[in-house]
């Protein structure tokens, strides 16, 4: 579907994607996941034809997006992170208006954004710049949908929106994706990861780690422990300082560990100097890692 | 077509949901006329001037009188030494000083040659050359009235005296407004043309719409026209409303065809459009398009011949002014509104105008193309 994109993109000396390979099969959920400034909005911007590789090449549904770039626009839909719509039209005019450039109407494919412009049509009349951050994504979502795109491009939609929206958005992807959309999406919370069907974390331009999210996390390689303690500042401190440790860091209200050594003796070592440290009522357990600790662990390597 | 269809009406409902271009089309125009021919005057009126009258006689009471029934003195002060008066000059209250010697009457009559003293305070230089000049002509007639009454009357005149008539065509009157009125239409246009269509453009980018319409496909041109007939549409409106207003107010009606009038605004509103969309390809955000807008209507406005003529220019601005397109259509104006010129008289200008026009438009798109794929 999207094949063999390998490019390198020079933005004056700021290398922002570096041969970067991907491939993404057409009907996937896919996720590009990485901080700010990995490199994320950039390859969107190319894959859409707004931007244009520096090296190597890249093709959306067949076409080049240097070459065939107008046919690529025809059947992608794109949502950028930030809303960019027509602020001072109102909602039907926004969704008329992208749906007659795309030469459609919104009656013929009424049906793939039935679910979601229902919620946004009691405000149809309102123009979209005052309508609120979670009602200006759907309208967006719509937008980007309206003509029956191929492929769907989303950049950082669940940025900036609440927990329970963030939730009924993913739904709303696996829906589109039953309709036979490819969907790429990229997005900074790492525990979105597991809701799509395979991920590339990404980091500086380039991807560490590629794999369905439980590959990625199968493929963790030591064991990882949590750590709880009252004081979770100095017991981090502590963890740090002794040499048995590989790396310490905070997760949540715990401290994932992993230790040099896997043997069981290693980790009795080091509670043990904790305890003598005045840990007393030190909690630690072995835990499955989740897609934040694979980046993390990947970042370093 | 059908899409360019869409994007004008798309392009229309936004603009006249803008609560602020509705009032910009019509209450501006109309302000401005109003407003600038007024302000923009070099007749000069209302000189102050300082009468320092030694003599007190007759002949010096009849010149003053004739002095301030001309319209462009006021007698601000009326005092018994040159010192007095200066003081008004230097408080600003006069700006011209006449002093009248004793014997004024006495002398003229017996030696037939008198002497006055005119004094002005230069700061303002055109205020003090024009009053210096109207006063000198007004007692230059007395002096001949005078004349008139103790030279008798013989066949040929003793002296051979060269007298000069002239008359002003065009603008019989000398009328100050209809040289400005057109001119300030012009740069009514421009603005309004040039300001919005860059503005309008650069919203686009800014609040980031632009990218949602590039990945549309949505030809290049189709935008770019999108963008430019309505604010085309919108230069043509400014200007009729101007036409209107100038007539109904100053009753100026162009001498020459309204229709050549309109043919070359049209061309015209094509190289002020292409102006804007060329700004607006350089500029990121409303604040950018606005300075380097601002910066080069300020220069068109000032060497385009609208308030100093070109001619008295150094020959460097001059050049310039060729490349101003403002330039063009204040003279083509002034030509067909007050001279009445037909085609022939301004194809130079329409061929100037179409060239500028072209090149604007064509760098425009050229580096439009670059910045997006």
């Amino acid at each position: 579907m999207l094949n063999h994109i390998t490019k390198t993109y020079n933005d004056g000396d700021i290398v922002a994607i570096d041969d970067f390979s991907l491939n993404v099969e057409k009907g996937e959920l896919f996720g590009l996941i990485g901080p700010d400034g990995a490199g994320k909005t950039s390859i969107f911007r190319i894959l859409t034809t707004l931007l244009l590789p520096d090296k190597g090449m890249a093709t959306v549904v067949g076409y080049d997006v240097v070459k065939e770039y107008n046919a690529i626009r025809g059947c992608v839909g794109y949502m950028p992170g930030r809303f960019s719509l027509y602020q001072d039209l109102s909602v039907e005019e926004n969704l008329t208006f992208f749906a007659t450039v795309f030469g459609t109407t919104i009656q013929e494919n009424y049906y793939l954004i039935k679910e979601i412009y229902e919620q946004i049509e009691p405000f149809k009349n309102r123009r979209a710049g005052k309508l609120s951050g979670g009602m200006k994504q759907k309208l967006a979502l719509c937008c980007a949908l309206i003509h029956k795109p191929e492929v769907l491009f989303l950049d950082e939609p669940t940025t900036g929106v609440d927990a329970v929206s963030r939730k009924e958005f993913w739904e709303m992807l696996k829906r589109l994706k039953a309709q036979g959309i490819t969907i790429l999406v990229s997005t900074p919370y790492m525990d979105e990861a597991t809701l799509c069907d395979r991920i590339a974390l990404m980091q500086a331009g380039k991807i560490l780690s590629l794999d369905t999210p439980d590959n990625i996390v199968k493929a963790y390689p030591v064991n990882l422990y949590a750590f709880k303690d009252e004081n979770i500042y100095t017991l981090q401190q502590n963890i740090l300082a002794n040499e048995l440790t590989e790396s310490c860091f905070p997760f949540g209200e715990n401290l994932h560990v992993t230790l040099k050594d896997e043997t069981d003796s290693s980790l009795q070592d080091l509670l043990k100097s904790l305890k003598e440290r005045g840990h007393e009522q030190i909690e630690h357990q072995k835990i499955t890692p989740v897609i934040e600790d694979c980046f993390i662990r990947l970042m370093k390597e | 077509m059908r899409t360019l269809k869409f994007l004008l009406r798309k392009e229309f409902r936004q603009i006249f949901r803008n609560k602020s271009i509705l009032p910009m089309i019509f209450v501006v125009p109309i302000l401005q006329l109003l407003i600038l021919p007024l302000a923009a005057d070099y007749a000069i009126k209302n000189i102050s001037l300082a009468v320092v009258d030694h003599d007190h006689s007759p002949y010096s009471q009849k010149l003053i009188s004739k002095i301030t029934s001309s319209g462009y003195f006021q007698l601000t002060g009326f005092c018994d030494s040159y010192k007095t008066a200066m003081n008004l000059v230097e408080k600003d209250e006069a700006d011209l000083i006449l002093e009248i010697p004793e014997g004024f009457e006495k002398n003229l009559i017996r030696e037939s040659e008198q002497k006055l003293f005119v004094a002005a305070n230069a700061i303002n230089g055109t205020r003090a050359n024009l009053g210096g000049v109207y006063l000198g002509s007004i007692l230059r007639n007395f002096n001949s009235e005078v004349r008139m009454e103790w030279i008798p009357v013989t066949r040929f005149s003793p002296l051979a005296t060269i007298e000069i008539t002239s008359s002003n065509w065009y603008n019989p009157h000398l009328n100050y407004n209809y040289f400005m009125v057109p001119g300030i239409l012009v740069i009514l246009v421009t603005m309004m043309g040039g300001y919005m269509a860059a503005l309008n453009i650069v919203k686009e980018k800014e609040i980031g719409t632009i990218e949602q319409i590039n990945v549309t496909p949505i030809k290049k041109y189709h935008f770019i026209l999108g963008k430019l007939i309505p604010f085309w549409v919108i230069g043509a409106m400014v200007f009729t409303v101007g036409m209107l207003v100038s007539w109904l107010v100053y009753g100026i009606v162009p001498l020459g065809s309204i229709a050549l009038l309109y043919g070359y605004l049209a061309a015209y509103l094509l190289s002020v459009l292409g102006f804007g969309l060329l700004v607006s390809t350089y500029s990121e955000t409303q604040q950018q398009a606005m300075s380097v807008a601002f910066f080069f209507v300020m220069i068109f406005n000032l060497m385009s011949g609208l308030y100093t003529p070109i001619e008295s220019m150094p020959d460097w601005a001059r050049m310039i002014s060729h490349f101003i397109p403002v330039t063009y259509f204040v003279e083509v104006m002034r030509m067909i509104v007050l001279k009445g010129s037909e085609f022939h008289n301004i194809i130079t200008h329409l061929v100037a105008i179409l060239l500028i026009a072209l090149v604007l438009n064509v760098w425009a798109i050229l580096n439009y193309r670059k910045t997006s794929s």
